[in-house]
């Protein structure tokens, strides 16, 4: 099976449980569980090749000038880790179904977990950083959905943040830290910056890339000072935390250390860094351990301490050690897992995790009390057990380590280790039976128990016989982490003279004895202060979160004109910053001449721009103003060579000032000064600046030739031989540029609805309805609300506006005109019938609705794209041909040109619906609507009286 | 000619910011349409100006002026259009529903 498809099976099972949940939860959890043990057969089917000492590698290319790649790759360490990873994932998905109580939903669960499961697999299969980085990032998301699974409960939202913001972080650190080493090695594929080992090692920036990579491998695998989060986050379901601490998220970041070992380690920043994390977190777990009282936070500070043991077998930077650490990540996986599920079978059962409530369970619970005695005892490190074999593997290594202080330190933790293991069996399971559990507990279902025993039995076989079940495993495992053949040599019996021998049994008697003093130690350690992760941890977040919303109050404090203000400074002390330190030369061009039409057409045009700056508080007059600038602008474009420019802004220029007019109906009249003289004059110095520099800027360019050789050539000479049109903008709007065109006139629309969402929210109850329900004009009522000569004026108009309309959307391909223009003519027309004769009679007349103008506008646009792909062609690309009908002359037909039908209904509807959403406010704010065109009952009657 | 451009450019820019300063919505609106017009003469300028020979092909004419700016800015024209509608919109709404036109939130905030 290829290795891609095995890394995305998890990822497509995730869609399934959310769909299967109807099925119910048998079929749910059977659906889910066959999916990870199909992807589990993929792994084993590759097993031979790599147990025989070969590799598997699935290669897709994606973005090879980024040197992204889909590269997956199987060894023996990526072996180890799958295999741990689908197969403790299968018994977790058997265990949750037995787990999960009727109330929760558990085709969410399964989702989320298949999602975590992927993402698992993925980092483990990747042959490329880039991979295995958004791999690793799916692991801090999905974990942070599988952490807060319980909603409901502060502790596990609190817990899920804590743990995405910790391996979150080092994650972003470790982007950076892996980028480093892809640049160093020149490769972004795993196994070529393993094979670049001695240069990265010789770079100047090992050290900047280790302490980054090291930050996200500390940050995920909870090694000190980041193994707060660990613990909180148990406020998971148990079946998670299981999963999360024996087989997958905290050995992320093991796994990648073992998987960047042969490039990183060695090194004596490698082993101070890595083997003193690795050391203190052991000790710090260890003693954590022993004197919690939940079931699952005893374990959890636990695997805390397993995992500072695993990074500092990693740190010594042996081939031994990294052997030793190997053993001991499978070891540790069979039997935390088996702990975790047996801890939350307890729980169940006693509906209690309180050490200190439970006690005499065992002959409640035997099956139970067998699974913790096994894992237990082979956590503590007692022989025949597995971890007894790795432990003292380990001793055996930290003992030929100098300094003399890691031994010692290493004794110690060992110490504490058996004495946290001894409480745990001895204060569940031991003493007398109680009678005061919260619930009546005995051995639950097969269904619940059959995982952990699965896993208590493997400890035993891994225990008694590691050359048949481990060593080949271990072997082909450690062999890909340290780059050369490894036969690793399991045995019981190291001999009188071995210092593991002695430091094991010192170990147990110390256990021993800090089990017996327990109590009193537990009182000392009651009394001692210590730091509280979490408070910590929330006060750092809390400081940060002040400090942002100082800036934020600082800079966003609600004053629109001051962001303006801080805008327009920035962007013209930015331009005037380029001008002066770029590099220009000046300009050449000789200027043209002006025409004395032209030069009081430009007066104009200056004398409404000033007036407009003059004048504003006075609104209609600057709406007057304004115009007079936009239709200079027009008749500018219409000089200046710009056809279909000028007709566009005409029309656009009517459809704004209506537009604006019809908002002034509400508006105040006038504006009130609200700004002191100082600033008034800073914002004309700022204003005065910024047209100097847009001016200057202007004139530069006018003056300057192109600096590069401009498209416009290719569009003038490909318009009519490739577009069919001799309008060389309407070809590049409907054909060349054509989709640029497809969003635009998209935007339009979704404006044009947002308009009418506004409008709708407006009128609904509230302050605004009301304000216009008691709407008292200010202003008064014309004399003749509908003037007949306009009424009779513009409905003659009509079918003449309506057919320039037409002509000019045809004939738009090939001189000015098209789409655009012709939808704001027409809109024009039909606005002038609301003028004229009332909104009521008009709309009683309108057939069409403006929204579904629009709609089927952009439906025409994007059916004219998609025809093409009917005939073989990319989305948008255009034909034409020729045509002759009786009586016609030979015209042209273009697919363009039904483009361009769509850019004419989304302008038309887009435009309509604007304006008819200002009409329905007027409507609420009881403005009189006529059914009849001329108003003639309220003529009538006014003369009668 | 290239000087005019560039004053009407300059002057609509400095008119469109001082308006956008303001702090009513009415000035702000009619500055952003102003600060428009100056960016679509600043693009459409940008393709160099040339008066009498537009981009419609024809058999007698000796030179054709930039047709990619005009496309561009033709567009902008109308999106500007439906931009200027959705803030009198707003605008609207924002004095219906306050009973003043402010455009800060500086004293409803605090």
């Amino acid at each position: 099976m290829s290795l891609a498809l095995i890394a995305a099976l998890p990822f497509l099972g995730a869609l399934l449980p959310g769909l299967m949940i109807r099925a119910g939860r048998n079929a749910c959890a059977l659906l889910t569980g066959s999916v990870t043990a199909l992807a589990l057969l993929g792994i084993l089917l590759h097993a031979p090749t790599i147990l025989g000492g070969g590799v598997v590698e699935t290669r897709i290319t994606w973005v090879p000038a980024l040197g992204l790649a889909a590269d997956f790759r199987l060894d023996g360490l990526g072996l180890l880790f799958a295999g741990l990873i689908l197969g403790i994932g299968l018994l977790i998905i058997l265990y949750a179904r037995f787990y999960l109580a009727k109330t929760d939903p558990m085709g969410q669960f399964y989702s989320y977990l298949m999602l975590f499961q992927g993402a698992m697999v993925g980092i483990v299969l990747s042959d490329n950083i880039l991979l295995l980085l958004v791999f690793w990032e799916l692991t801090s998301l999905s974990s942070f959905l599988l952490i807060g699974y319980w909603k409901h409960l502060p502790e596990g939202r609190q817990g899920a943040r804590m743990a995405l913001a910790v391996t979150g972080g080092g994650g972003l650190a470790m982007i950076a830290g892996m980028l480093i080493l892809g640049q160093i090695a020149g490769t972004n594929t795993i196994s070529g910056i393993i094979a670049a080992g001695d240069a990265i090692r010789a770079s100047d920036w090992y050290l900047p890339a280790l302490i980054l990579i090291l930050l996200g491998c500390f940050t995920k695998s909870a090694q000190f000072p980041f193994h707060f989060w660990l613990p909180h986050a148990m406020a998971a379901p148990t079946p998670v935390s299981a999963y999360l601490h024996s087989a997958t998220m905290v050995k992320a970041g093991i796994f990648l250390m073992a998987r960047l070992w042969p490039a990183l380690a060695g090194t004596p920043e490698w082993f101070w860094l890595v083997t003193g994390a690795g050391l203190v977190t052991m000790l710090i777990g260890a003693k954590i351990a022993l004197f919690k009282h939940d079931l699952k936070a005893l374990l959890a500070f636990s695997t805390v301490s397993h995992l500072g043991l695993i990074t500092m077998l990693l740190g010594f930077g042996t081939k031994a050690a990294a052997t030793v650490a190997v053993f001991h990540i499978l070891n540790h996986a069979t039997f935390k897992a088996a702990l975790f599920m047996s801890a939350g079978i307890v729980d169940h059962e006693t509906h209690t995790r309180d050490i200190r409530r439970l006690g005499g369970l065992r002959h409640l619970m035997p099956v139970t009390f067998a699974i913790v005695v096994i894992a237990g005892l082979s956590m503590a490190g007692l022989p025949p057990f597995n971890g007894f074999l790795s432990k003292e593997m380990m001793l055996e290594e930290a003992a030929h380590t100098a300094p003399w202080v890691i031994p010692v330190l290493t004794l110690i933790a060992a110490t504490f280790s058996v004495a946290y293991s001894f409480r745990l069996i001895a204060h569940t399971f031991l003493g007398a039976e109680r009678h005061d559990y919260p619930h009546h507990p005995h051995d639950p279902g097969f269904g619940l128990w059959a995982a952990p025993a699965l896993l208590a039995v493997l400890v035993v076989l891994i225990g008694l016989m590691p050359m048949t079940f481990a060593s080949g495993l271990v072997d082909v495992a450690a062999g890909a982490v340290t780059g050369e053949a490894v036969k690793v040599k399991i045995i019981h019996w190291h001999g009188l003279h071995s210092p593991a021998l002695w430091m094991s049994l010192a170990a147990v008697g110390g256990g021993l004895a800090l089990l017996g003093l327990f109590p009193a130690l537990l009182r000392l350690w009651d009394a001692a202060p210590r730091p509280e992760a979490k408070r910590m941890f929330d006060t750092v977040i809390e400081t940060l979160a002040a400090l942002a919303r100082g800036i934020d109050r600082r800079l966003h404090g609600g004053n629109l004109a001051d962001y303006l203000w801080i805008a327009c400074a920035t962007i013209a002390g930015l331009g005037l910053w380029a001008f002066l330190t770029g590099s220009h030369v000046a300009g050449g061009q000789a200027l043209q001449p002006v025409p004395p039409v032209v030069a009081v057409g430009w007066f104009a045009l200056m004398v409404g721009s000033l007036a407009v700056a003059i004048w504003h508080r006075q609104r209609l007059l600057v709406l007057i103003l304004i115009s007079i600038v936009g239709l200079m602008v027009s008749v500018g474009f219409a000089y200046l060579s710009a056809p279909d420019l000028a007709l566009t802004q005409i029309s656009v220029e009517v459809a704004t000032v209506i537009l604006l007019l019809l908002a002034l109906n509400f508006l105040p009249k006038t504006t009130p000064v609200d700004t002191a003289t100082p600033r008034r004059v800073l914002d004309l110095g700022l204003a005065a600046t910024g047209g100097l520099l847009v001016g200057g800027l202007i004139y530069a360019l006018l003056t300057r030739d192109f600096a590069f050789p401009s498209i416009a050539d290719y569009h003038l000479e490909n318009s009519k031989t490739l577009g069919g049109g001799t309008n060389v903008v309407n070809v590049i709007l409907v054909d060349f540029r054509g989709y640029d065109t497809f969003g635009e006139i998209t935007v339009l629309g979704i404006a044009a609805t947002l308009i009418y969402a506004l409008t709708e929210s407006l009128l609904r109850p509230g302050p605004a309805s009301d304000r216009l329900r008691h709407w008292e004009n200010d202003t008064q009522d014309a004399g003749d609300r509908h003037p007949m000569m306009m009424v009779v004026a513009t409905r003659m108009m009509l079918p003449v506006a309506l057919m320039v309309g037409i002509y000019i959307f045809l004939r738009g391909h090939n001189v000015p005109g098209g789409g655009f223009i012709a939808g704001l003519v027409v809109a024009i027309a039909l606005v002038m019938q609301y003028m004229a004769s009332g909104f009521g009679w008009t709309a009683a007349r309108q057939r069409i609705d403006y929204h579904g103008l629009i709609g089927a506008g952009i439906l025409v646009a994007a059916a004219t794209g998609i025809g093409s792909w009917f005939a073989g062609r990319p989305f948008m690309t255009s034909n034409y041909g020729y045509f002759e009908i009786w009586p016609l002359e030979k015209f042209e037909l273009a697919t363009a040109a039904l483009f361009d039908l769509g850019v004419f209904l989304t302008v038309l509807g887009a435009v309509m619906l604007a304006l008819s959403s200002l009409t329905r406010i007027a409507i609420r704010a009881g403005q009189k609507v006529n059914v009849e065109a001329y108003d003639m009952q309220d003529r009538m009657g006014g003369e009668e009286h | 000619m290239e000087l005019l451009i560039a004053l009407a450019v300059g002057t609509m820019t400095a008119v469109g910011i001082y308006l956008i300063l303001r702090r009513r919505a009415f000035p702000v609106i009619v500055g952003l349409s102003m600060l428009s017009y100056a960016c679509n003469v600043f693009i459409f300028a940008s393709g160099r100006v040339v008066a009498g020979l537009p981009p419609i092909l024809s058999k007698g004419a000796p030179d054709y002026t930039d047709p990619m700016p005009q496309a561009l800015v033709l567009t902008a024209i109308v999106i500007s259009f439906g931009m200027t509608a959705v803030i009198v919109m707003m605008a609207l709404g924002s004095f219906l529903q306050s009973g003043h036109d402010k455009v800060d939130m500086g004293e409803d905030a605090e």
